[in-house]
């Protein structure tokens, strides 16, 4: 608990100190801009120059060279990035901080492109860190900025920086200033003590949440990430829970006859939708976490479960048993309008729609394989990205480039349980560690 | 000659047994008949041993086999016998769903053991339900053997 708080408290320090951007893109010239084309499937890794944020001594030095190291383990694990390693570098961090890059120097060992930076310490005891991003082809300036924060916080700087770079060569939003709570899982498999976690999206900063004396699954973030909405079998009663991660408070939700499970924030954060089993049927419910009022959305007699909300709200993908195996559905935020999304071989499970609300990432069980795959809201293009004994669970990056999961795999009498992530088109599938095993993944919103 | 025959009837019907019911099969339950004495009549350990505290499901299903309501029936009669006993019916899944799904499917599971207790006149509020999917399952491994014992409804003295 107490190094969330401090995260937190760091977190806040943050928020307030983007002071100001040093340097914004120059005018187009007259060759295409350095960028990375990621709409293709398989890309080769933009070779990148990252050199050492070190101040002058001390700690400045050492957090300079960790962060330095953060921002290229960030990229590097993207799978878009090839960071060049430094011992080839012909040109000082010093040099480049007081003047332009050297380019021929960053052309001659590859590089395409330059980042360069420093942390330094300020009178006040807080931590100044600029960086700057060139186009070393072109030989342009690309971007820069500069931030003031805790010093405790540089962790959290440096994949603020990362996702700086990202954007500024990809296009797209980064997702390296992110969070990921998870279940962390010991002991043997028929009685498996289970505990939530919480830790950056790296596996740095770990923490647990709670102690294990009560069985917990599935949870899930709020839009704000202050909040992990999830399931505990509490006085073996199982219910929907809401953690604050910052006061550590654990309420359940709703006052509901039976058993509660599988839920989710709507993008709004007002509500939870849910599923709750009663009398051998499983229906769709919410929530509303200001009024408190429940509302049932669904009243087939199957299985209606695994409920998750488009971004902008209006509609619900979930999953059913209705039509004789389980199926994804989409219906509208009320209720209203069900169609069914998918109609091949297997079961689908565990739907979750994109952050970007182009895709629908799922869980398939075809045979003796499970697979994470997604498809299109409108029941077009689906594709399997990876396949195993156990795959389960895909969550978004928010930004909707990358999924997690965990994955499942038979030991001798047991089973080890890992978190992996991997990218949209497939590619790039990276474990997450953890120190214990891990299930039932869940990305964060890019931290606000 | 007489008692050769006998015991190797006896030893076909174990085989057979075993290839129908995993609830007799080398497990805790049902075999143990031997030392009944120092069971307390009553108890769990009673109900596993003497009458059979668990029934098995096939593969996504929760009705009820013709073995399943054999235990049925004799838990029921048991419950009519021992009246201040109230159980909770437990509902469990084996590992091959996905997590939440199998949520639901162990709590229809134990609502089907429920329901059918209470026809056979247990009152409904004696016994209550709870699901745990796949988190709990009884026998350890990864094969249809083992899934087999894990698709169950344990009924447990509260």
């Amino acid at each position: 608990m107490k190094a969330t708080k401090r995260l937190l408290r760091g977190i806040a320090g943050v928020a307030g100190a983007v002071l100001l951007a040093l340097g914004v893109a120059a005018p187009l010239p007259a060759r295409a801009e350095l960028r990375i084309d990621i709409t293709r499937g398989v890309v080769e890794p933009l070779p990148i120059a990252i050199t050492s944020f070190a101040g002058a001594a001390g700690r400045e030095a050492q957090i300079g060279r960790d962060m330095s190291n953060v921002i290229s383990a960030d990229l590097e694990r993207s799978g878009l990035f090839r960071p060049l390693n430094p011992q080839g570098f012909l040109q000082t961090p010093e040099q480049l901080r007081s003047g332009e890059p050297r380019y021929q120097d960053w052309r001659a060992i590859g590089a395409q492109a330059l980042v360069a930076g420093s942390a330094t310490m300020q009178g006040d005891g807080r931590l100044k860190v600029d960086f700057r991003l060139w186009d070393v082809a072109a030989g342009q300036h690309m971007a820069g900025l500069s931030y003031t924060a805790t010093p405790d916080s540089w962790r959290r700087i440096a994949h603020i920086v990362a996702d700086a770079v990202y954007k500024r060569l990809t296009g797209e939003d980064g997702y390296f200033d992110t969070r990921i709570v998870y279940i962390a899982e010991s002991g043997p498999a028929n009685a498996r003590l289970k505990r939530l976690a919480i830790m950056d999206q790296d596996g740095e900063n770990h923490s647990f949440l709670t102690d294990g004396k009560n069985l917990v699954l599935t949870p899930r973030f709020s839009p704000t990430a202050q909040e992990i909405t999830y399931m505990s079998f509490v006085n073996k009663r199982p219910r929907v829970y809401l953690f604050n991660i910052d006061s550590g408070r654990q309420e359940v939700l709703g006052d509901f006859p039976g058993m509660t499970f599988a839920p989710r924030f709507s993008p709004d954060g007002n509500k939870v939708i849910m599923s709750m089993a009663l009398n051998g049927n499983t229906d769709i419910f919410t929530l509303d976490l200001r009024t408190r009022r429940q509302t049932q959305l669904t009243d087939s007699p199957g299985i209606d479960t695994a409920p998750s909300y488009s971004p902008d709200g209006s509609q619900i993908v979930f999953e059913s048993d209705r039509g004789g195996s389980q199926q994804l559905y989409v219906m509208g935020a009320d209720g209203s309008g069900v169609k069914r999304l998918t109609f091949g071989q297997g079961r689908y499970a565990t739907p979750v729609w994109s952050p970007r609300g182009d895709l629908i990432a799922f869980t398939r069980q075809q045979g003796s394989e499970f697979a994470v795959g997604v498809i299109r809201p409108d029941g077009t293009g689906e594709r399997i990205l990876t396949k195993a004994f156990h795959v389960e669970g895909p969550t978004w990056a928010p930004n909707g480039r990358v999924l997690a999961y965990f994955k499942e795999t038979p030991t001798g009498g047991g089973r080890s349980a890992r978190l992996y992530t991997i990218d949209v088109t497939g590619v790039n599938e990276r474990r997450v560690v953890t120190p214990i095993d891990a299930s039932d993944p869940a990305w964060s919103p890019l931290i606000p | 000659m007489r008692m050769k025959i006998l015991s190797l009837f006896a030893a076909v019907l174990l085989v057979s047994a075993c290839e129908t019911a995993p609830d007799t099969s080398a497990n805790q339950t049902g075999t143990g008949g031997a030392q009944t004495s120092s069971i307390r009549p009553g108890s769990q350990e009673d109900l596993a041993v003497n009458v059979g505290d668990r029934v098995f499901f096939g593969y996504d299903q929760y009705n009820l086999s013709p073995e399943a309501r054999g235990t049925l029936d004799r838990q029921a009669q048991w419950l009519q016998q021992y009246r201040n006993v109230t159980v909770t019916v437990e509902g469990h899944a084996d590992e091959r769903g996905t997590r939440e799904y199998n949520l639901a499917l162990g709590e229809r599971r134990a609502n089907s053991v429920k329901n059918y207790l209470v026809a056979r006149g247990v009152g409904a509020n004696r016994v209550k339900t709870i699901s745990y999917g796949k988190e709990r399952p009884a026998v350890v491994g990864s094969g249809e053997a083992a899934w087999a014992q894990n698709r169950r409804g344990v009924t447990v003295v509260d």
